[in-house]
Formats: structure tokens, sequence, C-alpha cells
């Protein structure tokens, strides 16, 4: 017994001594590394003259955790993966069963999203909502939407689609200028603006029937910046780079969210404020998005959807079986779009300010980023990512006590796309398929089961 | 002879007429006729390339040809140009299904869900062209239950029941086969086009096959045109073979025809010029020595 204690006593001193080795080597690299870029710092001065800041600290913290990192990964982290690993090949197969919470991961989350906003209210007060309800909820919800509207082009029908955001342009400017030049309400510009965007699809449909793969993307990244080129250029209709300003909110049944006699604060005995406009905001972005994940899953399991697959899958073959493969790209380019326009609405009346600043290339690659780590057709799987993706940004404002580790001038914000591309690389060599990499099978005859997602295709445009 | 004039007297349900494809300075076919007799599994054979999935491509519309008609004639008499229709309407309204020689699986989808999409057009109608059933109207229903009956009935068929909430990508080959035609099935042809049905199958595979196939034929009454190499399958099942060479044909009648065929011998065997003439001299006197015995 004594000699069994002392081997692991051993070992564990042995483990240590190589993760103090390893660690120091970490440090040596990193040393290396950084002395040229963090350590010293090439700045101009006043009379135009370069100046060499030395920034030690800030090396030390960079080299430390490094070492700190390295160390704690040979000393724990390694052994304890190695241990769960053979812990799960000694164990035998047993098939999981899937417990409460993973079978009704969606009705928990729908119900979640609806209690949200009071209890946000709740928890932190009027004002202090303000932050929660906007910038986290109806920021990622709108995101979430974005990417389920293109998950149908993307991820269903496997026609990679680069441009997806002047839909989402189409969409805000629709509801801008045709209020701001008619005064028509959002009610009413809503399904308007999703069939113009459907329109504005079908018109970039057209053209790219007969391309593919990178041809196709090429092309609808172009068909996205023509239509960013013709909002800032257009400038009698659309003021140009100045945007749309002033565009009119949105009324509850012609409740207007203003501080008059009848306005929704007054009408409800509450004190003026802006929040309320917002929860309004939220429950009509979480409606919306729920519309499309609705029609999404009615539609995976029409014919139209079980095409849309198909052709993911393979084109001619779609042909051999009498599809009309025209229709059937047309109509996944217009209903993606729809929703992207019905998202451009929202977008127009949230911020009540629309510029094509706003549509730039940068959000479409985003959104495409959302569909792929979630997993291509997976609609719990993007409303995490999206949820990780766009909130993980927002998170990255709350950071400031950074500024102790790295410095009083560190922005975490800078950060954003750095962090972004780090998180899409870690997501892809773990989950090579996404969050969600499996898929749903629309019909069965004995069991369902997922499809694993070796089996699907990524579809060839 | 005689068997051959037989057959074109029999109803066509195929009829090719002075079919030619050139690829560039390539000719890949070169006026090509052959009729395909209803209820009849014809074959189309020849040496590798000689143009035989070309024609196929044809009369399936995934090419369009230099020349000719491809006329197909359905039960209801009415007649189809396919050289004139787009590819898939060639299987929606003329009722042509096909097969490929590297299989085409939609292999992400379950072994059902391939034999629903291949009735998309029916269920398309069914849904009010997916308005309908996007509002869950129960013709909608009725009709995705009958659609999968029908799978349920050719998953029978093809011995994949079992395997039917499967991915299809997960199939071994010979079941991946069975499949492709199962698919083809579903869209309720009256010619179904195989091409190469058994390439990479076992023995007891391709024999299974042929039952399939006859199946097919007796219980459904769809006419078939496969391009086959095995000739186990060809000789077995087919009621008339034509056979292609440099995209011309040269031969065509009833397998026992064909198979003696010096034309058909010399080309696969590769027989220098000089010696055809000799090898049709023997043959001649072997068939007349087998006429004289039979009589």
């Amino acid at each position: 017994m004594a000699n069994v204690a002392s081997t692991t006593a051993s070992a564990g001193s042995e483990l240590t001594a190589r993760a103090l080795r390893e660690a120091v080597f970490a440090g040596l690299i990193s040393l290396g590394l950084f002395i040229l870029f963090v350590g010293l710092e090439t700045t101009q001065n006043i009379r135009n003259e370069l100046v060499l800041n030395q920034r030690w600290g800030l090396l030390a913290t960079f080299v430390v955790i490094a070492m700190v990192g390295r160390f704690l990964m040979v000393a724990y982290v390694q052994p304890r993966l190695a241990q769960r690993k053979a812990a799960k090949a000694a164990a035998p197969d047993v098939v999981k069963e899937e417990g409460f919470f993973s079978r009704n991961f969606s009705a928990i989350a729908i119900v979640a999203l609806i209690l949200y906003p009071p209890v946000v209210l709740a928890l932190t007060g009027v004002q202090g909502s303000l932050k929660w309800v906007d910038n986290f909820g109806i920021q990622i919800l709108i995101y979430v939407m974005l990417a389920w509207g293109l998950n149908i082009v993307v991820g269903l029908a496997g026609l990679l689609d680069l441009g997806y955001v002047a839909f989402y342009a189409v969409g805000a400017y629709s509801y801008a200028l045709l209020s701001s030049y008619f005064g028509l309400s959002f009610w009413v510009l809503l399904p308007v603006a999703g069939l113009l965007a459907a329109c504005w699809g079908v018109v970039l449909g057209f053209p790219v029937l007969r391309l593919r793969g990178d041809y196709l993307a090429i092309v609808t990244l172009a068909f996205g910046e023509i239509i960013r080129l013709v909002l800032i250029n257009w400038t009698e209709v659309t003021k140009g780079t100045f945007g749309v300003s002033g565009i009119a909110k949105a009324t509850l049944f012609g409740i207007k969210f203003d501080a008059t006699k009848t306005g929704f604060a007054a009408l409800f005995g509450l004190p003026m404020s802006s929040a309320y406009y917002k929860i309004f905001l939220f429950y009509l972005i979480l409606g919306l998005a729920l519309l499309t994940a609705f029609v999404t899953i009615r539609l995976r399991r029409m014919p139209i959807g079980r095409a849309w697959e198909a052709l993911r899958e393979d084109e001619i073959a779609c042909r051999s079986l009498g599809i009309n493969t025209v229709t059937t790209k047309l109509t996944a380019f217009a209903t993606g779009a729809m929703f992207g326009g019905f998202a451009g609405s929202f977008f127009a009346v949230r911020q009540g300010f629309v510029s094509p600043e706003s549509f730039v290339f940068l959000e479409s690659a985003v959104i495409l980023a959302i569909v792929v780590l979630g997993g291509m057709g997976s609609l719990t799987g993007i409303a995490i990512a999206a949820a990780v993706m766009i909130g993980g940004t927002e998170i990255l404002r709350e950071l400031a006590f950074l500024k102790l580790v790295f410095g009083p001038n560190f922005t975490p914000e800078l950060y954003r796309m750095l962090i972004f591309g780090l998180a899409m690389v870690v997501v892809m060599v773990w989950k090579p398929r996404g969050f969600v990499g499996s898929r749903e099978p629309t019909a069965f005859l004995h069991k369902r089961k997922a499809v694993s997602g070796s089996f699907t295709k990524e579809g060839h445009g | 002879m005689a068997l051959e004039t037989n057959t074109m007297t029999k109803d066509p349900i195929l009829k090719v007429e002075h079919l030619s494809m050139r690829f560039g300075g390539l000719m890949a076919i070169n006026d090509f006729s052959f009729e395909a007799a209803r209820g009849d599994i014809t074959a189309l054979i020849g040496p590798n390339g000689a143009g035989k999935t070309t024609v196929f491509n044809c009369i399936t519309g995934f090419y369009k040809p230099t020349m000719g008609m491809i006329t197909m004639k359905q039960r209801s008499g009415k007649e189809y140009l396919l050289e004139r229709l787009p590819d898939f309407e060639i299987t929606k309204t003329a009722k042509v299904a096909r097969t490929f020689q590297n299989i085409r699986m939609f292999s992400g989808l379950t072994v059902l869900e391939n034999l629903l999409v291949a009735q998309h057009n029916k269920l398309m109608q069914a849904s009010g062209y997916t308005l309908l059933g996007l509002f869950g109207f129960p013709a909608y229903r009725q009709a995705s239950g009958e659609a999968i009956d029908i799978a349920r009935h050719w998953l029978e068929k093809a011995s994949l029941i079992d395997r039917a909430d499967d991915p299809a990508g997960d199939l071994p080959y010979g079941a991946q086969r069975r499949l492709e035609i199962a698919r083809a099935m579903c869209t309720g042809p009256e010619l179904l086009c195989l091409d190469e049905p058994a390439a990479g199958l076992n023995p007891r595979e391709s024999l299974a096959l042929n039952e399939l196939l006859q199946e097919i034929r007796r219980d459904t009454g769809t006419s078939i045109l496969l391009i086959e190499h095995d000739m186990s399958v060809v000789m077995e099942i087919s009621d008339h073979v034509v056979v292609l060479e440099y995209g011309q044909k040269i031969s065509d009648g009833n397998p026992d025809f064909v198979k003696n065929d010096p034309k058909v011998i010399a080309a696969y065997l590769g027989v220098e010029d000089e010696e055809v003439e000799e090898v049709i001299e023997q043959i001649e006197e072997i068939e007349s020595e087998q006429g004289g015995t039979k009589q």
C-alpha cells in the first residue's frame, strides 16, 4: 500500500516538475515573441520625433500569463483530459437518455426569453434595464433572426450567400423611406419590406442560378456591395451617407410610446421612460424571430424544404427526379431575403436612423459566421452561436477590470474581431460541423434518428 | 432477324431517330436510331467509351442532342419530344426516370426522405405549392401520408425497410444502388432508365437486382432501358439488346441474336479487320449447322 502511495506521489511531483519546466520554456518563447511587439513601443512625440517607449510591466504580464497558462495546462488540464478519455473508453457504450433540459430545450429557451424583460426590470430597475434589454436582448435577437433567415439559403439550400446584408438593407430602407415619404405605419410596412426584400432576392437569384461555389459567393458579395453603393450614391432619395433619420416609431395597437397623454406610459400610469418602448421592441423582435423559426420548421417538412435540402446534397439528382431547380433556388433566395427584410425594417424602427454604414460586408460575414458556427441547418445551434458571438462582443464592454491587468489604455472592445476570429478557430477545431452538427430528419417510419453531420453536405454553391 | 422485326411492330414507348451528339470535334453519337417496346427490358451495351451514357444523357435531357428526335409515347397515347423538354420536365411530365452510373444519393437525408424527395411534384401540388401546407390544411397531411405509404412499398421491394430511418450515405454500396432504383420508381415513371445498375455488385446482389427489375416490370408495367456491362444481367433479363460502338449502332435484336452477331463479337474481342470476315464465315457455318440440327 505504502509502495503504491509513494509511486503516485513521485508521479505527481514528476508531473509538477515537468509542468514547471514547460512553463519556463513557454515563458522564454513568449518573452522572445513579445519583447519587440509588446516590450517596446515606437511613437511620435509632438515634434515628430520617434520615441521608444519601454513597457516592461506589460511584457511581464504577457509572459506570466503564458507561463501560468502552460503550467495549468500541463499539470491539471492534460491529465484530467487523459483521465476522462480513458474513463470513456473503459465505460460500456450506453445510449445516454436525454435529460429533461436537453429534450425541452426550445420550450425552456422561449419561456426564458419571454420572462427576460420583467426579470431584468425587477432586478435592475427601469433605467438599468435599458442596457440589458436593448444592447443584449434586442441586439442578439436581431442577429438570431438574420442568421435563421440566412440559414434557409446557406444551411438548407446550400447556396453560399455573402451578400445577405443587402436584403437587410432593402428592408431597413423600405421602412425608412416609405414611412418618411408617405407616413405609412410600421405594421403596414413590415410585410411590404419583406416582400420588397423577397423581390430583390429573386432579382439576385436569377443571374446566379447557374453559378456554384466560389463563383456564386463572389457574385452575391458583389450584389451586397451594389446595394450599399446605390444607397450611398442615390442621394436624392436616400440622402447618401447622411442616412435617413427621424424614422417613425412603431405603435402598439395605435398606442404611441411618447410623453403625450395618449402615450403608453401615461395610459398605464407609469413614469415616462424609453425602457418600455425597448421592452416592446424586444417582444416584437422575439415574435419575428419565432415566426422565422416556425416557418423554417414548417417548410422543412414541406416538399419545398425537402427539395432545398436535396438541392444541397445533389443538384443533378434533383433534376433527375423532376424537381425544377430554378424555382427551388429562387424560392430559397426569396424566403431567406424576406426574413432579412423583416429584420431590416425592425432595425430601422429600433434605431430611428439608417445609413449605408450599417450594411457593410462585415455584417454579412458575421451573420454567415453565426450560421456556420451554429451548425448549418440547426436553429438551436444558430441561436446559441448568435448569443455567444453577439452577446460575447457586448460583454467585452463590461470588462473594465482588465484595465488593471493590461494598463489604463486597454480597451477590450477593440479586440472584438480578434476574439471573434479566435472563437471561430476554436469552435471549428473542436466541433467542425458547428455547435449542433447533426440534422433532424423531417419524416420517419420507425424511429426518429438524428443524421450525423458527417453525411450531410455543405452544398456546391 | 425475324424477332427484330417482331419487336419493331410492338407498341414502342421510346423512339430514338437519327440521334447525333457532337462535342466540339468529337462525334460521340452518330446517326443512332432504335426503339424500345412498351413493357420490355431493353439493354444498351457496348465497349467502354461507345457513347452509351451520352445516349442516356440525351434521352433524359442532361445533354441537348446535336441532331435527331427522341419520342416518348405514354400509355395514354400522349407523345413528348424529349429533346425539346428541359431535364426536370422529362421526369415530371414525360415520366422518364433515371439512375446514374456513379450513384447520386442525397447522402445526408434519410432513406425515407430520399424517396419523399422523389415525390416532390405530387406533394407540391397537394400542399398548394407550399401555401396551403404551411397553414396545416388536411389535404397535405393526407397526401404526405400516402407518399410515405408509396415509399414504404418501394422500400419493401428493395428490401431496405429496416434501414428507412438511416442516412442514405450510411448504406452499403449495393443497398445504395437499390435505393436509387426505388427512388426513381417513386417518381411514378413509365420508362425507367438505369445506367449500369449492376456495376460493383457481387453475384448474389446482381441476382437480386435481376429479380427486382423483373418484379418492377411485372407489377407496374414500367418499361426499362438499361446500360450494362454485366452480361449475366443483360442476357438474363433483357428482351431486346442494342449494341453501340464508336457512337454507331452495330447490332439490334434479341439477346441470342446479338450474342452471336460477329460484329458484336469483333467489337468486344477486338478482332483485326481482316479477321472479321473469317469470324463471320465461321459463325455462319455454325449457325447453319445448328439450324439444320434443330429442324
